[in-house]
């Protein structure tokens, strides 16, 4: 008896990705660029983010069709994007075979008082998270993956790294806590109990978590991955940047060798003009993706 | 007894502690002077594709390709499999491998498996798993689906599983490696 959508292989298909790049792609050639390069999976979405900033407007599931030709011009899994809460796109992706599902923060919320019960589906999902609680509760509704969110489309690496460090203080904090601690940590990180336990004992969390929001160059991911991301999201940095090929390669390299800084500034030289990048404190509060679906 | 666990991408830390759990010193390899002193070899799941390519720009494959030739004993799951079954990578194994042959995630699946010559069946862990569609001598069949799937297979020293052992807590596929392949080889070498 083959028994698929268990918790084991959702989870699994994430550990599959660790030390890996996944790339945000806006078409089958860009698609085969990130391939070339040596990412682990592409994120299927007709605008990145930094081009959803730019247009303002309501950000919703991509076209079928292009999320289907981009499947079929890779083998590298293939993942998209839904609004959080949107039930339908999700198993609308789920219908055409999208190997993991992002409910993500970047796309505009079709539900601000709940998410999607991921449990649900065969498919898996990523969720973003900018704290433990925020990650326990993603996991608790069935997310398969985490990512720290950062602030999408900013080029900017600074809340990337601030939701990557509390996570990781939280995590620590969580370890060395006395068991009789645990039920008011829960009640203070508004997290499921089962799940805060669950972290002491492993003393990380039950599910992979990789870095995204704002990484633009080789040293962003080596500097997220000493951080212990486990791996990386890279939305706009490669598409926005002067030199796509260049700096995806550069890019999974420095991901996979986080701590040999000789082979990262090789990759790093002449790559050419990042993506132009946004200072945080210029952003209003409506223009912070990271602060919807907490 | 050293054995490494190619660390350039995938599910390394998981092979990591699995075989440090069945005794021997473990560790991560991640470029050419990292392969000097084991005496065997993990290849673990992740994307065959990436890893691959990661391989090439370390030139590591040329080195574990010549280790493969001599009889050096490596154990590949998945993306492992993948590497060691094509001609054009690792040829370790005499047989034909279909990618993702079980589907896309969707269909990744767990199920009991009957390995032959084993008493109690495994469970196997499938995710966007390969498969081996035939084998020819050499390489022998440990593990055939009903539908004749080949997923656990052998040649010489050379083992691989379309499965991940190193997402279970049973240890029966990194033991036989251990004592069938690598401790064997220790002996003859010394």
């Amino acid at each position: 008896m083959k028994e698929t959508g268990t918790t084991t292989v959702k989870r699994g298909m994430a550990q599959m990705q660790k030390g890996g790049v996944i790339m945000d792609v806006a078409n089958v050639e860009q698609a085969k660029i990130a391939e070339n390069a040596g990412a682990v999976a592409v994120m299927a979405l007709e605008r990145v983010p930094s081009d959803i900033r730019a247009a303002g407007g309501v950000a919703r599931m991509s076209d079928p069709a292009m999320i289907k030709a981009i499947m079929a011009a890779v083998t590298i899994p293939v993942m998209a994007k839904v609004r959080i809460g949107h039930i339908a796109e999700a198993r609308i992706l789920e219908a055409i075979g999208v190997d993991y599902i992002d409910e993500s923060e970047v796309l505009t919320p079709a539900d601000d008082n709940y998410h999607i019960n991921k449990n649900d589906y065969k498919v898996p999902f990523v969720c973003g998270c900018r704290d433990l609680g925020e990650a326990l509760r993603r996991i608790g509704e069935g997310a398969s993956m985490m990512r720290t969110k950062g602030e999408p489309g900013t080029g900017n690496i600074i809340e990337a790294v601030r939701h990557m460090e509390k996570v990781n203080e939280q995590i620590g904090h969580v370890k060395v806590a006395d068991p009789d601690q645990l039920m008011t940590i829960s009640r203070d990180l508004k997290a499921p109990y089962e799940l805060v336990k669950q972290v002491h004992d492993l003393g990380k969390l039950p599910v992979v978590n990789f870095a995204a929001g704002g990484v633009s160059t080789p040293a962003d991911a080596a500097l997220m991955m000493n951080l212990g991301a486990d791996g990386i999201f890279v939305g706009s940095g490669i598409f926005k940047s002067e030199n796509p090929a260049k700096f995806a390669k550069a890019i999974v390299t420095a991901t996979a060798h986080p701590t040999d800084y000789a082979l990262i500034a090789k990759v790093s030289e002449h790559l050419g003009k990042p993506m132009k990048g946004i200072d945080i404190s210029t952003l209003t509060e409506d223009q912070k993706m990271a602060d919807r679906g907490i | 007894m050293k054995i490494g666990v190619l660390a350039l991408q995938g599910a390394a830390s998981e092979h990591l502690d699995i075989l440090t759990a069945c005794g021997v010193t473990a560790r991560p390899v991640k470029e050419q002077p990292d392969l000097t002193g084991l005496d065997g070899l993990v290849i673990p799941g992740g994307e065959s594709t990436t890893m691959r390519k990661l391989l090439v720009r370390e030139q590591l494959l040329s080195p574990i390709k010549a280790l493969v030739q001599q009889g050096f004993p490596i154990f590949g799951t998945c993306a492992g499999l993948v590497l060691l079954a094509q001609p054009e990578s690792l040829d370790g194994l005499n047989g034909t491998v279909v990618r993702n042959g079980f589907g896309r995630q969707r269909e990744s699946f767990e199920t009991a498996l009957t390995v032959k010559g084993w008493s109690k069946p495994y469970h196997g862990i499938f995710i966007r798993a390969p498969y081996l569609s035939e084998v020819n001598q050499p390489a022998e069949a440990l593990v055939t689906l009903t539908d004749g799937q080949i997923v656990a297979a052998q040649q010489g020293n050379v083992l691989v599983t379309s499965f991940h052992p190193e997402l279970t807590l049973d240890k029966r596929f990194h033991q036989y490696f251990i004592d069938q392949m690598v401790a064997k080889r220790s002996d003859q070498v010394s």
